[in-house]
């Protein structure tokens, strides 16, 4: 191929395809193995909730057909792949006859609105907190990063409990949970809005303040190594001014980072989930505890298979970035190595 | 062996951690042992705050928060080191094989660790817990353990790649050693220290994992752990009815356990990286 960063982009392409059919298989096999025929367990549930025997004949046909479970695995393998492809992600258990299309589709913004701004503010706030501390060195660095340590420690959902009881229902300065208050409807009004972000602090709080700390952590080290290193040791001798070689080091000390931003999406993900389950908050990690509880297979699937996509979405368009921002990477696009 | 030792009770932050986490430890094994009730058997009236007769209340279903809290740690912790176990030797087989092998045995390896870091691993937590209906604390500690090894595999495969180019490797190579031999006792010894911080960043975060599936209900079946106590807390509202000694208690556990294994860990990494060892 002719154009270098487009087959950068090609390679990492592929690879994220792979993963994601991996997943997908899992996606499709795992729930498989449980023991039994899961329709005739769900509807057997239903059938001693005293649901009317022509609706479990219904609920029964739907399932099978949906499933497939008569078939053959390789076909029912086949109809799941084409399901996904047209975004048809079967029918709730829970909210029969909820598609789980719709469920996710409700829940999937409130998800999104909450995360992608902590992660990514944590990810700025803490990279020039560690930058800082390791250039200041002495207390403020000991003090930052004993804090770092600590918060970085604490579990998100743990943060997250402290922060609920003390500053929701001790004190009663934000909402006990929700998205937004009881009774008000979604609008995009001045009252709904406010109403909105009340509700988002919180939770923010609770997973911006654990990233800043991982992050900074991993930007102090980063910074250490490249501030006792030779150009560093030469550019001071020669007299160049301090706020110059930070600015060097930032950059250089910034790299690995970029990565670790790609890292944080999939890993912050299963606290992130539970955040949102503490405070009730209406997105899919909610959507899961629920599906969970009351063994919606269907919801728990398409709720595993949205979060995938999103992980590795974002780390897609994070490895993009990174070829654009990391000059060795730009260096081998243009020929020069 | 021993001046590593004196090198690791020279760090604070070592110290720190390890005499938090053998406070941790006596509390779940010796705690049972002292105090052997049943952490199920209700006692008490429903949420009674603490008294000199509960010491740290009761839950939903009146039963004592003090037995849970010593079960909940003794089970957090026996999950968090079988899965530790399980990830860093599974980590350590393929990223050394790999860095040993070179070549096409590398490019498969580290293409398969490739694939499994870039899967989210809650996602396949959650869909193998759901595929396993009796999960025992051991087979919990299992499937986050085969979870959770890419990370080690791809750190250890790093260390080993550097490690070949040094001279004793050419040495033992001539002997006659087979890889197999080589990468046991020529290669595994040199990067020790390192395996064994690999192994406590496992550990810390397997009793995460635990929390995490724990939480969203995917908990060990008719056992007590740390995760356990926070799901019955969200399930049963003990945030909202302000019974804080329902979740305070596991919550402190939780993070006094991780953050004592992190503090551990970062001061072994100033004992073994000079370089982060300012004056």
């Amino acid at each position: 191929m002719k154009n270098p960063f487009a087959r950068y982009l090609l390679q990492k392409l592929v690879w994220y395809i792979l993963a994601f059919f991996v997943a997908v298989s899992l996606n499709f096999i795992l729930p498989r193995l449980i023991p039994g025929n899961p329709v005739a367990v769900i509807v057997n549930q239903m059938a001693t909730g005293g649901v009317q025997s022509d609706t479990l004949e219904r609920l029964y046909s739907t399932y099978m057909k949906e499933f497939g479970l008569d078939k053959p695995l390789y076909v029912q393998y086949f109809n799941y792949l084409r399901n996904i492809l047209h975004l048809n992600l079967g029918t709730s258990f829970m909210l029969y006859p909820g598609k789980v299309k719709d469920l996710i589709g409700r829940a999937l913004p409130w998800t999104i609105g909450l995360q992608v701004p902590a992660i990514l503010s944590g990810w700025i706030l803490g990279n020039l907190l560690g930058a800082f501390s390791a250039y200041k060195g002495g207390k403020f660095d000991s003090v930052a990063f004993t804090l770092s340590l600590v918060f970085s420690n604490i579990p998100y959902y743990c943060l997250a409990i402290v922060f609920l009881y003390l500053l929701a229902v001790r004190f009663g300065i934000f909402p006990v949970g929700g998205g937004y208050s009881f009774g008000t409807v979604p609008t995009l009004s001045w009252r709904f809005i406010t109403d909105a972000i009340h509700h988002y602090i919180l939770p923010y709080l609770s997973m911006v303040l654990v990233a800043i700390g991982g992050q900074a952590i991993g930007m102090r080290e980063m910074s250490i190594y490249e501030l006792t290193s030779d150009y560093v040791n030469y550019a001071k001798n020669l007299g160049i001014r301090d706020e110059r070689i930070i600015r060097y080091v930032f950059k250089n000390a910034m790299l690995p980072q970029i990565t670790g931003l790609a890292i944080s999406f999939g890993t912050m993900m299963g606290g992130a989930l539970v955040t949102e389950s503490v405070f009730s908050y209406p997105g899919v990690g909610s959507l899961l505890f629920t599906a969970i509880r009351q063994s919606d297979y269907p919801l728990i699937q398409g709720c595993t298979l949205i979060i995938t996509v999103a992980v590795l979405t974002a780390n897609f368009l994070v490895e993009i970035a990174y070829g654009f921002i990391d000059p060795r990477i730009r260096a081998v696009q243009l020929g020069e190595r | 062996m021993k001046d590593i030792i004196i090198l690791l009770f020279r760090s604070k932050r070592f110290i720190v951690g390890f005499v938090l986490f053998l406070g941790v430890l006596s509390f779940a094994l010796i705690g049972p042992v002292v105090n052997p009730k049943n952490p199920f058997q209700m006692v008490g009236g429903l949420f009674s705050p603490p008294s000199d007769k509960f010491i740290l209340g009761t839950d939903n279903l009146g039963r004592d928060v003090f037995t849970q809290l010593m079960y909940g740690t003794r089970t957090s912790l026996l999950i968090g080191c079988t899965a530790g176990v399980i990830a860093t030797s599974i980590g350590v087989t393929i990223g050394s094989i790999a860095g040993y092998k070179g070549g096409i045995v590398e490019e498969i390896l580290m293409g398969i660790t490739n694939v499994f870091i870039t899967i989210p691993s809650i996602v396949i937590l959650i869909l193998l817990s759901i595929a396993i209906k009796t999960r025992s604390a051991i087979v919990m500690g299992l499937v986050i353990g085969i979870t959770a090894w890419p990370w080690t595999a791809r750190a250890v495969r790093a260390q080993t790649s550097s490690l070949k180019t040094r001279e004793h490797i050419d040495i033992a190579r001539i002997t006659g050693f087979s890889s197999l031999e080589m990468i046991i006792w020529e290669i595994l010894p040199y990067m020790f220290s390192y395996i064994f911080m690999a192994f406590i960043l496992q550990f810390s975060g397997g009793i995460l994992n635990e929390a995490t599936l724990s939480m969203l209900g995917l908990g060990p079946f008719q056992t007590v752990s740390l995760g356990v106590m926070l799901h019955w807390a969200l399930l049963w509202e003990a945030v909202r009815t302000g019974a804080w000694w329902a979740f305070i208690p596991p919550v402190i556990c939780l993070s006094m356990t991780t953050f004592s294994l992190m503090s551990m860990n970062s001061g072994m990494d100033e004992v073994f990286n000079p370089r982060l060892r300012r004056s």
